[in-house]
């Protein structure tokens, strides 16, 4: 019973994905293809357990999925649309193989990413039709209403339609452009996973880690010599090892500096080392996300903090800064001089950021942190509260609470 | 499908000579492609008239239905298959008239 519980959980993991694309690739429709998909995990959790698991998880759904998308045209269309319920029904399509089916799933998230949409709409659409999350899950780890939510959804779906945005992906000359947005949003996906925000949530959401690193995964294996792909891909490898020591027992933030290193994955770690060093190899100049990825490779390489090479971090960040000129790249680079250099020219650096950054509770961390270090409690203290004032996770709160109170 | 791409403007008889070579340019590229349905040029928003005959007893008033500093200064409709065929030839419009322009489709 827990078996086949466990084998719907599992098909819907991997499996949602691929039956939503072949059903949006026949229908043309991503609410018929979504709602079919729905019906048949609803049917699996009924027949499963009375009829067993079937032999291919992935074709029983798919098969089911497209007799409910049949049925509910039947009964929506009655006789208006005969011709086109007839071409649908005939659709003797031979069965696609598996290489083709995973190209149907990177057609469904340039669908998704489409830069007709909005930013947010393309990652909470993304989250719903190829990670199945639902409304509710989405709203959640964005902190909006669910009502909120489901008309964003709704309405980009409307648009799709209406619009008539292709189901495909670019040609070839369109591709790069539209390959940055699908990893912005892959990497939003990942990062609100990383640091989930909400009181009600797990402070690391593995779901949504796991979504982002399978799905740029996909991506690479479509396009295996862009970069920035192998980039996030690294990025995000080097980042998940570090996610099981990231949080104590007790539910709080651990810093890199004193996390049990021990416990990183080092198989993910290995992985993400090898992207770097094909990066580094392939000679071309770096995106951002090769850089941080190379960033998160010098932390992961030390085996113990005090041997991390912090020149190198700040060479690295320098090169970044260089890219993307923002006050949040200079604030994490503020980090790593405060390392090098010590903390007063570091907070030299920081404090010209006071307004540009006022409301990111990162700031007040970083800068709590380093007036500790020179000795200014009373100031520290007033930035802890404020960074914790404007922390969103858990884990994230704990830990400041407990350093402004270790303050003397 | 057919679209309609706005042409956005914030000032009256505002195109150059420059800009119309462009456009035309761009409209016989449209029509050899076979994406051209329709265009036109329209004049400003201050000789519009608004007419309310719900009622059916005819009010007329003068000038636009809404205040803005921006209004649609002319307007293409296109044929093309989808939306990212429809904003490459618009992307293109844009370039030729030098403004901003917003694409909708037809119901």
């Amino acid at each position: 019973m827990i078996d086949v519980r466990d084998a719907v959980t599992r098909a819907h993991h991997e499996e949602w994905a691929r039956v939503v694309a072949s059903l949006t690739r026949r229908f043309g429709d991503l609410d018929v293809a979504e709602e079919a998909a729905a019906e048949a995990f609803a049917a699996a959790v009924e027949r499963w357990p009375a009829d067993g698991v079937p032999p291919n998880p992935g074709a029983w759904l798919t098969m089911t999925a497209n007799r409910k998308a049949i049925d509910r045209i039947r009964r929506e269309s009655k006789r208006d649309d005969k011709q086109r319920e007839a071409q649908i029904l005939y659709d003797d399509d031979p069965p696609q193989p598996l290489g083709a089916i995973d190209d149907e799933r990177l057609r469904l998230i340039f669908i998704c990413c489409h830069p007709a949409l909005a930013m947010e709409t393309r990652v909470a659409l993304t989250l719903r039709m190829v990670g199945g999350l639902t409304a509710a899950e989405i709203a959640r780890a964005f902190l909006v209403q669910e009502t909120a939510m489901g008309q964003r959804i709704t309405r980009a779906k409307a648009k799709i339609k209406a619009a008539r945005i292709p189901y495909r992906v670019p040609s070839a000359e369109d591709l790069p452009a539209r390959v940055s947005g699908v990893l912005a949003v892959l990497y939003l996906v990942f990062n609100e996973g990383y640091l989930a925000t909400g009181p009600g949530t797990d402070p690391v959401r593995h779901d949504l880690t796991t979504e982002a690193i399978r799905l740029t995964r996909l991506i690479r294996a479509l396009l295996p010599d862009d970069g920035e792909v192998a980039g996030l891909l690294a990025l995000m490898l080097l980042t998940e090892a570090r996610r099981t020591a990231r949080v104590s027992t007790t539910g709080e933030l651990v810093t890199m500096d004193e996390q049990d290193r021990g416990s990183w994955d080092t198989a993910l770690i290995a992985e993400g080392h090898q992207l770097v060093r094909e990066r580094l190899a392939a000679g071309v100049a770096p995106g951002r996300y090769q850089i941080l990825a190379a960033i998160n490779a010098v932390h992961t390489s030390a085996r113990d903090a005090r041997d991390t090479d912090w020149s190198q971090v700040v060479a690295l960040y320098n090169q970044l800064a260089h890219l993307d000129p923002s006050p949040i790249v200079t604030l994490n680079r503020a980090v790593a001089v405060a390392e090098l250099d010590g903390p007063a020219v570091a907070l030299a650096t920081i404090d010209r950021l006071a307004d540009k950054l006022d409301g990111y509770h990162a700031y007040h961390a970083t800068r709590a942190v380093l007036l500790r270090r020179l000795g200014r409690s009373g100031d520290s203290r007033a930035a802890y509260d404020r960074a914790i004032e404007l922390a969103g996770n858990t884990a994230e709160i704990a830990y400041l609470t407990r350093r402004r109170d270790q303050l003397g | 499908m057919q679209y309609l791409v706005s042409v956005i403007d914030d000032k009256s008889n505002s195109g150059t000579a420059e800009e119309m070579l462009a456009i035309d340019a761009f409209n016989a590229r449209v029509q050899a492609d076979g994406h051209w349905v329709f265009a036109g040029g329209l004049a400003s928003p201050s000789t519009a008239t608004v007419i309310d005959n719900r009622d059916g007893q005819a009010l007329f008033t003068d000038g636009p239905f809404v205040e803005t500093k921006e209004y649609m200064a002319g307007f293409w409709v296109f044929e093309a298959p989808d939306l990212d065929v429809a904003l490459k030839i618009a992307a293109e419009g844009s370039k030729a008239c030098n403004r901003r322009v917003e694409v909708r489709p037809f119901l």
